[in-house]
């Protein structure tokens, strides 16, 4: 009996996430394969990179996002507040000439503080999500540009923080496998994230609050204090997003930063991950920010202009919704 | 011999494996009133979702007036004629009841994009008239009774022009002199020749209301017969297929007067409760009787922390404690079981594993946050055995359960946290009288075992059956308490149960 119970839900377990998983990860597959065909200089070691690279922001951002979108909430804030992460870090290591790493954990900081308040203004004040954290997308990005005096911050006094995302630790371990930092970094804080998702008490009542949040509170879980916690989960992906942009462009720039927080969330939907909540995993995160890149790579390879390209990836999110409708009503 | 109305033979249903239906049938005739019993988990729903295109049967044939039919969806089904009047209500609590019956086919003007509410009200007074409701179609639904909305909900379906007509236990929210108006207006239906399947726990309504009744027990079809041949007795052995647990009087006052373990003084919640004071005893089952918005689950939740009180003390051992929210509540012991288990009970998309040890989670971690799915699975499995859940694995999702099983697993879930006061509020809502004893039985053992239990209930008989003591609220007060080893009856729980205020009392005094 016992043995039954467990081993009965093993196998139906695991077909039913690699079934799940399947239909993101076939697509991403089927882009590949297409693009390749369709023009010799995509599936190059060089342009894969390339890829790869250009996915590290808006995926650090989409993994804190998934957090959220799982407990049934939304964060728009995470696209200003990347920024005004980067421009604390520009302040604490070239405005007050602070060591690399007091930089590193102040633009992480920014971004839990960040999180922390959207957080509390959501569980606490009663404010719902999207009304909170657009609030906080205005204060950020003011407060970006204040804080910057309107110009960009550059980090020409400490060439060290530019390795974080463009030099290649693997490169320097595998000669010949260049791969940036930002990239590996990506998948470390994926990996990160899925532990903390699947494996800890924060994401196993991430899920619960996203399932049924009142039944969740009855059961005496304090969800008011959880939502903040996960808010600031997010918040912390949030500032580890500002500092590899910011390392990237070896400067902050206090302008950019609007619009990342709906290809975030764009991701995180293609990924599989459900808005109305309970729903959802890093891996398909993951995927789902890779599929953007790779179709707007792709494309730019086959010459189709910057602007159709947003129009594909706009018809790719409702395709890709509507497919996963489809196979939870037959599920 | 003239065609039944519906005839569904040989039907199989499989979820993941698990077989909910095997090889069933049924049959309804036009003007009749057929009811569909059994437990939860036997298959009834499972039957009716079939015949209405939800589900997918695996194998089996429906018939229609004779032709063989294929249900695919509920569009399918409702362009025959077949409709269902749900337990949940589906209207638009916003909307007026013609906007209502007529939503998806609302008149238009000659100009197409205009609306003809004057025309679709006169069609919706017609049809009310048709039935003898006293009705307004301009009536917004939210200020209507439940009883009126389930009327309405019956005449959109007519207005569809139903022959068959599904009704899931229709009676559960109504009075009884609602549930009059509701038997007259069955009574119309049957003589326009509808066919009427009425899914129904309670047994005197089916001797009242039906012409046949067809049980089903454990997916498995067991027999129809005419109502008036067979006894309550006979039909409820055929559904359950064991004996009834019925404790003894004597058995159950044991209750002893030795500790007090939870204390109220001076409860308010402004318009809900109103200077509440009363106090548990250790190892009793506390009944509180009263009607429907008498304040009974309001005072539940104001001592569990889910809303806030405006005055009032809580001890728990006699010690005062500030509770401001279930988390709080559950530190100290507490759990409570919900009324409405679907919405507040249980996250009925997760598995059994995790509802089990939701209350807590914090004793399965090893430091750091990190869940031992180890010893969640193994406190799961001991919890599904000792409460006989019923269910294929300990990862099956709470849905897939039926109303009994996820009840035991909310209990699970309060006895993993090891709570010492626990408050039930309609245990036995929606389910069957085989489960009902069941859970009666448990109730029974938990109090031996020395725990505390507060149980709410609108049904009397199962408070005078189980509970040692009696406390009876009306309008947010406690209007009554009384000893259970008096001689007490029905009677007198109903007078302090509709002992309105104070003012009403002395007006009857005098």
């Amino acid at each position: 009996m016992k043995e039954a119970m467990i081993a009965a839900k093993k196998p139906a377990f695991s077909f039913k996430s690699a079934l799940e998983q399947f239909l993101a990860f076939g697509s991403l597959i089927l882009l590949i394969i297409f693009f390749s065909i369709a023009s010799s200089n995509f599936f190059h070691f060089s342009n894969i990179v390339g890829i790869l690279l250009s996915t590290a922001v808006i995926g650090v951002l989409a993994l804190g996002s998934t957090f959220v979108i799982i407990t049934g909430g939304i964060d728009l804030s995470v696209g200003t507040v990347m920024t005004l992460c980067s421009v604390m870090t520009g302040v604490f290591i070239t405005t007050l000439g602070l060591p690399v790493y007091i930089g590193i954990i102040g633009g992480l900081l920014t971004g839990a503080v960040c999180g922390l308040i959207s957080g509390i203004a959501i569980s606490r004040f009663g404010i719902p999500p999207f009304i909170a954290t657009l609030a906080m997308m205005m204060i950020a990005k003011g407060l970006a540009l204040v804080i910057s005096g309107t110009k960009p911050i550059y980090f020409t006094k400490s060439p060290v923080f530019m390795e974080i995302s463009q030099g290649s630790l693997l490169g320097d371990l595998i000669p010949g496998f260049e791969v940036p930092n930002a990239v590996l970094i990506f998948f470390i804080a994926a990996i990160v994230g899925s532990v903390l998702l699947t494996r800890t008490i924060i994401g196993r009542y991430n899920f619960a609050i996203g399932s049924n949040e009142e039944a969740t509170r009855l059961s005496g879980v304090n969800v008011r204090n959880w939502k903040i916690v996960i808010y600031t989960i997010t918040g912390v992906f949030t500032g580890l997003a500002g500092i590899l942009m910011a390392s990237r462009l070896n400067s902050a720039q206090p302008s950019l930063g609007m619009g990342y927080e709906l290809e975030a969330i764009a991701a995180v939907i293609i990924g599989g991950t459900s808005l109305s909540g309970g729903k959802g995993t890093i891996v398909g995160t993951v995927i789902g920010a890779l599929i953007m890149s790779v179709l707007t790579n792709g494309l730019r390879i086959l010459s189709v202009p910057q602007e159709w390209q947003t129009v594909v990836v706009g018809f790719v999110i409702l395709l890709a919704v509507y497919v996963d409708n489809l196979r939870r009503r037959k599920a | 011999m003239e065609h039944p109305l519906v005839k569904m033979e040989g039907i199989v249903k499989n979820f993941a494996g698990v077989h909910a239906l095997k090889e069933c049938e049924f049959e309804l005739r036009s003007g009749e009133v057929h009811a569909l019993v059994g437990e939860n988990g036997a298959g009834k729903s499972t039957m009716m979702k079939v015949l209405t295109g939800v589900y997918q049967k695996d194998q089996g044939s429906t018939f229609y007036k004779g032709k063989k039919v294929d249900i695919t969806d509920t569009a399918t089904a409702q362009k025959l004629g077949i409709s269902m009047i749900h337990q949940e209500l589906n209207l638009s609590q916003d909307l007026t009841v013609a906007q209502n019956i007529f939503i998806g086919r609302e008149p238009r003007k000659a100009i197409r994009l205009f609306l003809d509410d004057k025309e679709m009200n006169r069609k919706t007074e017609l049809l009310l008239k048709q039935m003898n409701l006293d009705i307004s179609p301009t009536m917004k639904v939210s200020e209507l009774t439940v009883a009126k909305q389930q009327m309405v909900e019956i005449i959109k379906a007519m207005s569809y022009e139903s022959q068959v007509l599904i009704m899931d236990e229709p009676t559960a929210a109504l009075s009884d002199s609602e549930i009059d108006d509701l038997f007259r207006m069955i009574e119309q239906l049957k003589l326009k020749g509808v066919g009427i399947v009425y899914i129904s726990h309670r047994m005197a309504e089916l001797k009242r209301i039906t012409d046949r009744i067809t049980v089903m027990r454990d997916g498995v079809y067991i027999n129809t017969m005419q109502t008036a041949d067979v006894s309550i007795d006979r039909i409820i052995a055929m559904m359950v297929g064991r004996e009834i647990y019925q404790p003894a009087k004597s058995e159950r006052n044991t209750g002893g007067k030795s500790e007090t373990v939870l204390q109220v003084k001076g409860l308010m919640r402004r318009n809900t409760l109103q200077d509440i004071s009363f106090s548990l005893q250790k190892g009793e089952i506390l009944g509180i009787a009263g009607l429907i918005g008498a304040g009974r689950t309001e005072l539940a939740r104001a001592i569990f922390g889910a809303d806030q009180i405006d005055a009032g003390e809580i001890f728990i051992h006699d010690q005062k404690v500030k509770i401001t929210g279930p988390h709080q509540a559950v530190k100290h012991g507490i759990g409570y079981l919900s009324e409405d288990r679907k919405h507040l009970g249980c996250l009925l998309d997760m598995d059994v594993k995790t509802n089990v040890v939701l209350a807590t989670m914090n004793d399965f971690t090893k430091g750091l946050g990190w869940i031992n799915n180890n010893r969640i699975s193994e406190t799961s499995i001991k919890i599904v055995e000792e409460l006989t859940v019923k269910t294929p694995s300990i990862g099956q999702k709470l849905k897939f359960l039926s109303g009994g099983n996820q009840q035991k697993v909310i209990l699970g879930k309060w006895l993993t946290r090891d709570c010492d006061i626990l408050i039930f509020d309609e245990p036995t809502r929606g389910i069957d009288i085989g489960a009902k004893s069941e859970i009666y039985k448990l109730l029974e053992s938990l109090v031996a075992q020395g725990k505390s239990i507060i149980m709410i209930s609108s049904e009397l008989p199962e408070i005078l059956r189980i509970s040692h003591r009696i406390i009876v609220m009306c309008e947010g007060r406690i209007t009554g308490e009384f000893n259970n080893d008096d001689d007490i009856t029905q009677e007198q729980i109903m007078a302090c149960a509709t002992n309105r205020t104070s003012s009403a009392k002395t007006e009857r005094e005098e």
